[in-house]
């Protein structure tokens, strides 16, 4: 289903770059309550793809269907030339390889150290990490990535909640991935900490030249970062375009996302 | 009418309950097999539950000792038996209270730890973090947790056998002046093969229980604080109400067996 409103002028829309990442007439619901309608999208490489939406508007479920963390009830999941939802589980663990996934609350494994956080990812996908390189080296150049090396053998508890998002950003990137998904990637951070993360996440962009899909409904984050955004309104595909572009909509729906 | 439309609901999700556990261990039996075997975790899991419980157990068992000796002692004397104190004790230490104690003290210690720990895991999205690394959660977690259990109440239970029996020892030698050697041989004398193997074994069975119901209540937390608190709670709930109808069907079994 397309979007209800295309903003994004002809010319600016990607025609020819790879598709990595696209969802097709997507579905879920709980119970009664359809979360999901019908819910299309398509994240090209290279690109930061915004998808704005208020509380409980499906966002988180939208990005857990996109891992196989939950089943969509009926629509095409696409992920680099894939189709996840047929997808056995060990094909599964190595597509999920190249898609690092930022949690909302970071989700560090609480019970052990920041250097066994990023080494976790690494158990499971030896086969892609060079074998002449340490696994302490990759943990150290991911952990520089963020500024935070020196907290290698703290515990997640010991760092503040910035640092947790950046250590898991870190754990994110230990595997190199080609897309990454950020769920909520500033929320419960003070602005000055959220600033700082955006800024990281644009430099990791660049670095390691990965596709992003960020979810989010902090408008700030989305006019720093996005190259084109969606807006998921009522479980659909309400608008697409630039965060110039939707910001001037005089749509009352799009216009309440960009009120303060 | 009215009683079993009252009736109806609780019925339902006791069977619905006992359906998804039936499900759940099912699914144990299905992994604990499947490489890979998780070692590390399996012996950190073992140390965490076997050592950290020891001092608890020990104490537990050397006051039920102590409590069942001298509580038993002032009627034994009355009928003049008081020299068979050393094999009523060993019997009923060994048979009885020594796993059945033991196996309710871990369901409040380990049981409640396992849901607490998995359900604040579920609830912080690390587990959903473990799929997305490309780890099974249910066998890093769940299969490594009931193993560690299933063997190490019995060895808790054989250490907290001979603390009771060493406290019951104490107070017949201060209180009759026994000697060690001629208690304990008193104890192995008047204990065979039908006391010691049907124990024995229902311990395992006590322990697959606890990291069973630890596990299933906290993989299936809800979502909060609450749902912790919750998990933790109906996992020790549950648990010895399953301790007691184990003991019984073993009794049962072993009566059958050993004709006791």
């Amino acid at each position: 289903m397309k979007p209800q409103l295309n903003i994004l002028e002809n010319e600016k829309r990607p025609k020819t770059r790879e598709v990595v990442l696209e969802l097709k007439d997507l579905n879920k619901s709980f119970e009664d309550n359809h979360v999901l309608k019908n819910f299309s999208m398509k994240l090209h490489k290279g690109e930061n793809l915004v998808v704005m939406g208020k509380s409980g508007s499906g966002k988180s479920v939208m990005i857990k269907c996109l891992v196989g963390l939950m089943e969509a009830d009926s629509g095409k999941i696409t992920v680099m030339n894939k189709d996840i939802t047929n997808l056995n589980q060990e094909s599964l663990d190595i597509l999920r390889a190249d898609i690092g996934f930022l949690f909302q609350g970071s989700a560090l494994y609480d019970s052990m150290t920041v250097r066994e956080n990023l080494e976790f990812p690494l158990r499971r996908h030896s086969k892609k990490i060079d074998e002449n390189i340490e696994r302490d080296e990759l943990v150290v150049e991911a952990l520089q990535n963020v500024g935070l090396a020196h907290t290698i053998d703290l515990m997640p508890v010991e760092l503040s909640g910035g640092m947790q998002r950046r250590v898991a950003l870190a754990r994110t990137l230990i595997l190199n991935p080609k897309i990454i998904l950020y769920d909520e990637p500033t929320s419960g951070l003070d602005p000055i900490t959220a600033k700082e993360i955006i800024v990281l996440m644009q430099d990791i962009q660049k670095k390691y030249n990965t596709s992003s899909l960020i979810i989010t409904h902090d408008v700030d984050c989305a006019r720093v970062i996005a190259d084109r955004m969606i807006l998921l309104i009522e479980g659909t595909n309400y608008a697409e375009g630039t965060f110039k572009e939707l910001s001037a909509s005089k749509d009352p729906k799009i216009m309440a996302f960009f009120k303060h | 009418m009215l009683v079993f439309s009252h009736i109806k609901p609780v019925l339902k999700s006791f069977f619905t309950e006992i359906g998804e556990l039936s499900y759940f261990t099912a699914r144990f039996f299905k992994e604990v097999f499947r490489r890979p075997f998780e070692l590390k975790e399996l012996l950190r899991q073992c140390y965490n539950m076997g050592n950290k419980s020891l001092l608890l157990v020990g104490v537990t068992g050397f006051i039920i000792g102590l409590v069942l000796t001298l509580q038993t002692r002032p009627t034994l004397m009355e009928f003049g038996a008081v020299s068979w104190m050393p094999s009523m004790v060993g019997i009923s230490i060994v048979r009885e209270i020594g796993p059945m104690i033991t196996a309710l003290v871990c369901a409040g210690k380990i049981g409640s730890g396992i849901g607490a720990e998995l359900g604040s895991m579920r609830v912080t999205e690390q587990i959903d973090a473990m799929e997305v690394s490309g780890t099974n959660p249910f066998k890093f977690l769940v299969v490594t947790r009931i193993i560690a259990t299933t063997l190490m109440i019995p060895l808790l239970v054989i250490f907290g056998d001979a603390i009771a029996l060493y406290g019951s020892y104490l107070v017949e030698h201060l209180k009759g002046d026994v000697s060690f050697q001629l208690f304990f041989n008193q104890v192995f004398n008047s204990l065979d093969f039908g006391d010691i193997v049907p124990a024995t074994v229902k311990t395992f069975f006590f322990g697959f229980a606890i990291g069973l119901v630890g596990c299933f209540k906290g993989y299936f937390c809800d979502k909060g604080t609450a749902g912790v608190g919750k998990a933790a709670n109906s996992a020790v709930v549950f648990t010895s109400l399953l301790l007691f109808i184990i003991d019984f069907i073993a009794v049962f079994v072993a009566d059958i067996f050993y004709d006791l």
